[in-house]
């Protein structure tokens, strides 16, 4: 057996402790009186009969920012699909907004990842932002002025204001930055105002100021219009300072708390295997050194696997 | 086509002498009539097809109404069944090859559409009835157009628009953005093979008028040249509509008035207009550019 699998084995022996270290007292969610927004106990997941990950436990209350981090191919995508419904979990419990996944999928936004838009699509972003209102509804509106029409008006009005894209929302989308376009869709996932927001990679292939400007909005969404954020991400160090619960996911096992408790060196080296090393820097902000791309084994999934 | 030598019209540029003239002709009625009713419905669902990147399918879909229409003249029916028979059943070959897959299978629509333009061909080679051979269905006619195609065309379109109107918004949302409305619940898959149909049975009409080569006259150009104009949907649909209604009218009436056949003016005369359209946009994009560059340049100077 190599050094590299005999990591991982040590990794997954390991990392079903870490949770449970935590599952006693750590509820810290702000109104721990309600029902959670998000329960995962003991929750695992099988594609094609391989366990991607199991042991996950996890509670997210309103207005938390989580970050669901791993390595590729790990299967962290394949979590925002049990979330949704789409995929049924293999083991333990997931209770989503209260109710099984998929029974309150009208109460979540679901940012899926990156789409971009052709460049020669004339449509605009404000009408790309009010499909995610009304455009599920079968037949055409009535091409006169009413309340309801209106208010609709105001709601993409509004939620364009929030994300900070009005100066280009008239603008063909196709048009718009990378940046610009995803700040147009976390409107459009935002409008029916959801109490959960799901978003998957949102701040891939966008360039560093961008990354970290949309890692602060949407920040900013969680803690102040109070919608509970899961977001996939496989860089970390963007979105850190902004975070309020991370979500590691490995090979087999997970490890999920506040940012303090899972992303030190140990518990990091455990879950990837390989050494890693988390940083103080003189502003006191974690930042995350060697974190693994896509270890050896792993090289025959790429994004075409459950990523 | 041959009017021009039988009856020898003059254009009077009095629009409504003219008008009187032509519509005193039973047929010239009917070609108005249908002409108006195919531009609508080709304009909309050309408008989708635009936007949902699927011209290589409306291709081969009018692509076979020529085998369907010449097949149909060899059993000794109406060419309209023909159009209509061969056009759906392309969409839903063309729905059923796609499979789970977003992409078009283009490699085996290419071939199978390369057969049945050879059989088309074959089958108007047999039939010999055709006077000017396979050129009236290949580039269209508006001679002969009787009262009974007019409603069923009518009837066709009617179909077509009403289906379009109820399914409008979720289609659009799935063209644009379908992983997010599927995960709202819109049935993707289900509006794509709803759709082809729908593009099958424009196809089929649009062909009637245009000829099944230059079905795009109507079906494509004026919905792009909308979308050069307008990123707003309702207004770029409405031009569109408008769009290939003047080429359908114009074109006729040109062909009226002149010895050359109907499809090359409603072909040209939507062409000049996208020309249009992308000299217009083009100009005003510089013109704002310099807006735009002028008080940034004269910031810099203060």
């Amino acid at each position: 057996m190599n050094p590299i699998a005999k990591a991982r084995e040590a990794v997954t022996h390991s990392a079903h402790t870490v949770p449970n270290r935590r599952a006693g007292g750590h509820d810290t969610a702000p109104n721990s009186g309600r029902d959670p927004v998000l329960a995962l106990r003991g929750a695992a997941v099988r594609v094609g009969g391989r366990t991607l990950w199991s042991g996950v436990d996890l509670r997210i209350g309103s207005g938390e920012f989580t970050a669901v981090l791993g390595p590729n191919g790990v299967g962290k995508s394949t979590m925002i699909k049990v979330l949704l419904g789409a995929l049924p979990a293999a083991a333990g419990e997931v209770r989503v907004l209260g109710t099984r996944p998929g029974q309150a999928n009208d109460r979540i936004g679901y940012l899926p990842q990156r789409r971009s838009f052709d460049a020669s699509l004339r449509i605009r972003g404000v009408d790309v932002v009010r499909m995610g209102l009304d455009g599920d509804r079968w037949g055409v509106p009535l091409p006169f002025p009413s309340a309801r029409r209106q208010a609709a008006r105001a709601r993409v009005d509004e939620v364009i204001e929030l994300v900070g894209a009005s100066a280009y929302a008239h603008r063909p989308i196709g048009q718009c930055s990378g940046g610009e376009q995803q700040r147009l869709l976390i409107a459009q996932a935002l409008i029916r105002r959801p109490e959960l927001l799901l978003l998957d990679e949102p701040l891939d292939s966008l360039d560093l100021p961008n990354q970290s400007a949309v890692a602060a909005l949407i920040g900013r969404i969680s803690h102040q219009e109070g919608v509970s954020v899961v977001m996939v991400a496989h860089d970390v160090n963007p979105i850190l300072h902004h975070l309020d619960r991370v979500v590691y996911l490995a090979e087999g096992g997970a490890a999920a708390g506040t940012p303090e408790e899972v992303i030190t060196s140990g518990t990091l080296t455990r879950l990837y295997g390989t050494p890693v090393e988390v940083l103080r820097t003189s502003d006191g902000r974690l930042v995350v050194v060697g974190q693994p791309e896509a270890p050896a084994v792993h090289t025959d999934r790429h994004s075409g696997g459950p990523s | 086509m041959m009017l021009a030598e039988s009856g020898a019209p003059a254009w009077s540029w009095n629009l409504l002498t003219d008008f009187q003239e032509m519509w005193s002709y039973p047929f010239m009625v009917n070609a108005f009539r249908a002409g108006a009713i195919v531009a609508v419905v080709a304009a909309v669902v050309g408008w989708f097809v635009v936007l949902r990147r699927q011209t290589f399918a409306a291709h081969t879909v009018s692509a076979v109404a020529f085998p369907g229409a010449a097949g149909a003249l060899l059993l000794g029916v109406s060419a309209v069944y023909g159009y209509f028979t061969l056009c759906v059943a392309a969409a839903l070959v063309i729905a059923a090859l796609r499979g789970g897959g977003d992409h078009e299978e283009s490699a085996l629509t290419g071939t199978v559409q390369a057969f049945l333009l050879a059989s088309g061909f074959l089958f108007t080679a047999l039939y010999r009835g055709l006077l000017e051979g396979p050129q009236t269905i290949l580039f269209g006619t508006f001679l002969g157009i009787t009262s009974s195609q007019v409603t069923v065309l009518t009837v066709v379109g009617a179909v077509v628009l009403a289906a379009l109107a109820l399914l409008g918004r979720p289609l659009l949302f799935a063209s644009v953005d379908p992983k997010v409305a599927a995960g709202r619940g819109v049935p993707v898959r289900a509006l794509s093979v709803v759709f082809l149909v729908l593009l099958g049975a424009a196809t089929a009409e649009t062909s009637q008028i245009t000829g099944t080569l230059l079905v795009f006259a109507l079906m494509v150009i004026p919905a792009a040249t909308a979308q050069v104009l307008t990123p707003r949907p309702a207004l770029s649909l409405a031009l569109a509509v408008l769009l290939a209604f003047a080429a359908t009218w114009l074109g006729l009436t040109a062909a009226y008035y002149s010895p050359y056949p109907l499809g090359f003016f409603v072909t040209t005369i939507a062409f000049a207009g996208y020309l249009l359209a992308l000299g217009w946009r083009s100009l005003r994009e510089v013109l704002s550019r310099r807006a735009v560059a002028t008080p940034a340049a004269r910031e810099v100077t203060a």
